[in-house]
């Protein structure tokens, strides 16, 4: 169901096993080594000092005393580095949101960091530092940093995307409009008109691991990075810009990493350990406390949204406007030109078929941290708002949302609302899966809702550079420069061993260091398996044809006359009936007389990574006394374009789905008037726990992508997207009442009920 | 100050400052490194180990108070080349993406399936709910540790016929 025919066509021998992944005991027993969990002789302890306030100007910073303090071996402030004030303005933001420069400007901002011998002494130190602090107003809230009279953070600050230059500085950094059609012609001609508005809060991608690194740089210009990250080689270009090193003479070597989900996507403080290790000539090891993590590193926007959608009396959406405002902290977003409210509005009508549709982005800056990408960054937000609407609209026409959705679904030929026209897609198929599955029959009781939901990311290629070497006793080592952080070894090697022909055992997949490879992009975009997997095949295919030469070599005829079929080496012509096949191990075993080592190499930029949708239905039961929502039955129905190991296949879409449910129920950054975060922790920034989900059923289609050899399509990050609206939906069928703040704590649908007058 | 006490069966000793905890210590002073900190604050488990047989995060423990007593952490948990059944099986059932989090539910998981050889799903959900995973959706490491019961029970009824036969 659901699944492309033309699909079928292509026999795999390996891929789509379930295979154990080679990391598996080292995780298991121990041994595997995590950010934290490396240490160099000699090594300093690294700590910061950080802003307690949300707006200050920094009067006085004075170091003199915490220099003294015997054991400290490094000291370093704004002054040591260097001032990119007029330099290149992505790395002005980067360096600054890694220590303040004469303004903090939130709570948590680095304005000092120590290295001394143990933690004691560099804890000691910090409290020798004074700071004073001329505390300016601030403000925390997407929609009040767009008041013309809000503290401006900023002023070098002007509105970009605007047709004119804007008089006066301003916090809104940019304006982004996407669509086609006449919007106000469609509603014209609109026989039902729904208008909602929405917000969402702040939340963080709450990996488990505290970002963590030791850093070595010494005076002669070489240095070293033992870092937890998605993507070393940009660690290793930013961390060498902001300090005026040569990229090639910092190496970078990337740790296990213990959950990333977009927030170690970007520098934080290893710019720092590197500065301090330099100063002090000594390694730097720098682990972030919990509350640091929250304070400092890389949450996701707070939104607010209003979207209007017109239909026909038939249920035909006849035209779609949607007004997107996020907030990205303290600093402009993270890929320049694609802010993150830009991001939103190209989403958030992905899903539909619309003659007439317009969204705009409005990315703004506010006294948090510096926003981060989280999964799909930006998307579930407007999908909250897009899917709810959706549902309000269906109510109004009188069609079920499923046969709304389905009516209206995207498919291919469609003008996508950001643009581009789309290949073969999955959303109808993934809809027409829902309206199968027998979760869609199961009888609901008193005070229980259902919910289902659309979402939709681009998934993306980006630069990779992977190697192929074949040992002499047939073995294969594939070294690729994506971070792997679920199990894509796994899915790499099978990659290899399909390609090869050889079993999946024989191939180990290492993640190389910046020392090692070419420049890979970082793991994000769900791209991993998508781009180091097409890399992999191209090497494979280079390396066998050296395998095929070097069988060439050993049977003494032209290289022309041998093909390569199930991991051997065949002539192709009858005339060599007595030559037998080679195996690759055979050919390994003589690759010494032969020309020496066998490998394949590619480099490359694979385009085109294939977009991804998923629907998923939920359904919860709310306790009106309370108003605490529990999650009775969840659904995640999703397009893999080819699921190489469906396991982790299916683990990605049910970690997305449990991540968006505490999105929807529980998780917020909770300021309070002092603009101080007040919940910097587990305890009262609460992520689900194993006692707050059921079981989440999960159901891959197919539908191969065009555009890589074995179909694949991203997959990881799809998954967080529909949760919001999936939930808002079902508690709102449950209640009786539309719940547009996000996350639906009990607070919210006690207080939305009582005003429904319940 | 200098404490002695069983890691893992073997005798240890170290030492550490007073108000070191017992997550520092094990982690910087005696290098087991399986053992992981996420918050330092006992709201998410990765410090999961058990003192005299009994759960607990190391990071809410001193590193003084181990004298006498006896810590088994992840390290021990496998017997030479054989891992025990709750490994293994968190490995065939993908129970682990990241891994971060999977020694503290290793050992979550190994205290709850000593008290409770045969525990329901929500038996396991709520002994578990001290440990946080942010990856999984909790999904594939309930269907691991169901299993692993499973197959701990069978085990202990041969071991238990085995004693009969002997007798």
């Amino acid at each position: 169901m659901g699944n492309d025919p033309s699909f079928t066509n292509q026999k795999f021998k390996v891929i789509g096993s379930r295979v154990q992944r080679p990391d598996g005991v080292d995780k298991v027993t121990g041994r595997a080594r995590y950010g934290a969990d490396h240490n160099a002789p000699g090594q300093l302890v690294g700590l910061f000092l950080r802003s307690p306030h949300a707006h200050a100007r920094i009067t006085r910073l004075d170091t003199a005393r915490a220099e003294k303090l015997s054991g400290v071996k490094a000291v370093i402030t704004s002054d040591d580095l260097p001032d990119l004030t007029n330099g290149d303005a992505t790395a002005y933001t980067i360096l600054e949101n890694c220590m303040a420069r004469g303004r903090a400007l939130y709570d948590g901002h680095a304005v000092a960091a120590v290295a001394a011998v143990d933690e004691q002494t560099a804890k000691k130190a910090l409290k020798l530092i004074k700071v004073t602090y001329e505390v300016l107003p601030h403000v925390t809230d997407v929609d009040e940093a767009m008041k013309p009279d809000a503290p401006v953070l900023h002023d070098h600050i002007y509105t970009a995307g605007l047709p004119r230059k804007p008089r006066k500085p301003s916090n809104v950094y940019n304006v982004a409009e996407f669509g086609h059609g006449d919007v106000d012609k469609g509603f014209a001609q609109a026989d039902v008109i729904v208008e909602q508005s929405y917000k969402t809060e702040q939340t963080h991608q709450g990996y488990i691991e505290p970002h963590a690194c030791v850093a070595s740089a010494s005076p002669d210009g070489t240095g070293e990075l033992w870092v937890t990250t998605q993507g070393h080689f940009h660690y290793r270009s930013v961390c060498a810009t902001l300090l005026g090193m040569d990229i090639a003479k910092l190496k970078v070597t990337s740790s296990e990493i213990g959950g990333g989900f977009g927030g170690k996507t970007h520098v934080w403080m290893e710019p720092i350990a590197l500065a301090l290790s330099r100063k002090a000539n000594r390694p730097v090891k720098v682990v972030m406390s919990r509350e640091e993590v929250f304070r400092a590193s890389g949450p996701t926007s707070s939104t607010s949204i209003d979207v209007k959608i017109g239909a026909k009396k038939d249920g035909r959406i006849i035209a779609a406007f949607a007004a997107l405002r996020y907030q990205g902290g303290a600093f402009p977003g993270y890929i320049p030109g694609m802010p993150w409210a830009a991001i939103g509005a190209m989403t958030a009508f992905t899903s539909y078929k619309l003659p007439n549709v317009k969204s705009v982005g409005y990315d703004v800056v506010v006294n948090r941290p510096k926003v981060a990408a989280y999964r799909a960054p930006s998307a579930p937000m407007a999908s909250f708002a897009v899917e709810s609407t959706i549902d309000m609209v269906a109510a109004k026409v009188g069609m079920k949302p499923l046969d709304f959705r389905i009516m209206n679904a995207a498919k291919k030929g469609t003008r996508s609302s950001f643009g581009p026209v789309y290949g073969p897609i999955g959303i109808g198929a993934t809809l027409e899966a829902v309206k199968d599955h027998p979760h869609m029959r199961a009888k609901l009781k008193k005070n229980q809702g259902r919910g289902i939901a659309c979402g939709f990311w681009f998934n993306f290629g980006g630069q990779t550079c992977t190697d192929i070497n074949i040992a002499t006793d047939g073995t294969v080592t594939v070294t690729v420069g994506t971070i792997d952080v679920g199990g894509a070894r796994a899915s790499l090697s099978l990659i290899a061993a399909e390609e090869l022909g050889v079993p999946y055992e024989q191939v180990k997949a290492h993640i190389g260091d910046t020392g090692s490879l070419g420049h890979n992009d970082t793991t994000e975009g769900s791209r991993g398996t998508f781009s180091s997997g097409m890399a992999i095949i191209f090497a494979a295919r280079q390396a066998i044809d050296v395998l095929r030469e070097r069988a060439a070599i050993m049977w003494e005829i032209p290289v022309e006359d041998v093909i390569w079929e199930d991991g051997h080496a065949r002539p192709r012509l009858k005339k060599y009936k007595k030559l037998k096949p080679l195996s690759l191990a055979a050919i390994a075993a003589a690759s010494p007389t032969t020309g020496g080592p066998i490998a394949g190499h590619n480099e490359s930029v694979p385009d085109n990574a294939g977009v991804s949708f998923a629907s998923h239905i939920c359904d919860v039961e709310v306790d009106p006394e309370t108003g605490a929502t529990r999650i009775l039955r969840y659904t995640v129905v999703q397009d893999a374009g080819k699921a190489i190991h469906p396991t982790y296949v299916e683990g990605q879409m049910q970690g997305g789905a449990a991540q968006g449910i505490g999105w929807a129920l529980n998780e917020e950054y909770i300021y309070g008037e002092d603009g101080r975060l007040q919940n910097p922790g587990f305890l009262d920034y609460r992520i689900p726990v194993c006692s707050d989900l059921p079981f989440i059923d999960t159901q891959i289609l197919e539908i191969p992508n065009p555009n890589h050899p074995y179909g694949i399509r991203g997959v990881g990050e799809t998954s967080i997207v529909p949760p919001l609206a999936a939930i808002g939906n079902a508690i709102s069928n449950a209640v009786g009442v539309r719940m547009n703040h996000v996350p639906m704590s009990p607070p919210r649908i006690l207080k939305a009920i009582e005003e429904a007058g319940g | 100050m200098l404490v002695s006490t069983t890691i893992n069966g073997d005798v240890v000793e170290f030492a550490c400052p007073p108000e070191e905890t017992l997550l520092t210590a094990l982690r910087d002073r005696v290098g087991l490194t399986g053992v992981k900190e996420g918050c330092g604050t006992g709201d998410c488990g990765a410090c999961s180990v058990t003192l005299d047989g009994r759960l607990v995060c190391s990071c809410l423990v001193l590193g003084a108070e181990a004298q006498g007593r006896e810590i088994a952490t992840v390290e021990g948990l496998a017997e030479g080349e054989k891992l025990h059944p709750l490994q293994q099986n968190f490995i065939d059932h993908a129970a682990l993406q990241c891994g971060i989090c999977t020694p503290g539910f290793l050992m979550a998981a190994k205290a709850l399936l000593e008290r409770n050889p045969n525990p329901t799903e929500t038996e396991i959900r709520y002994a578990l709910a001290g440990n946080l995973c942010r990856c999984t959706g909790y999904d594939k490491i309930v269907h691991a540790v169901q299993a692993s019961a499973k197959e701990l029970r069978q085990l202990d009824k041969k071991k238990q016929r085995r004693k009969k036969s002997k007798k």
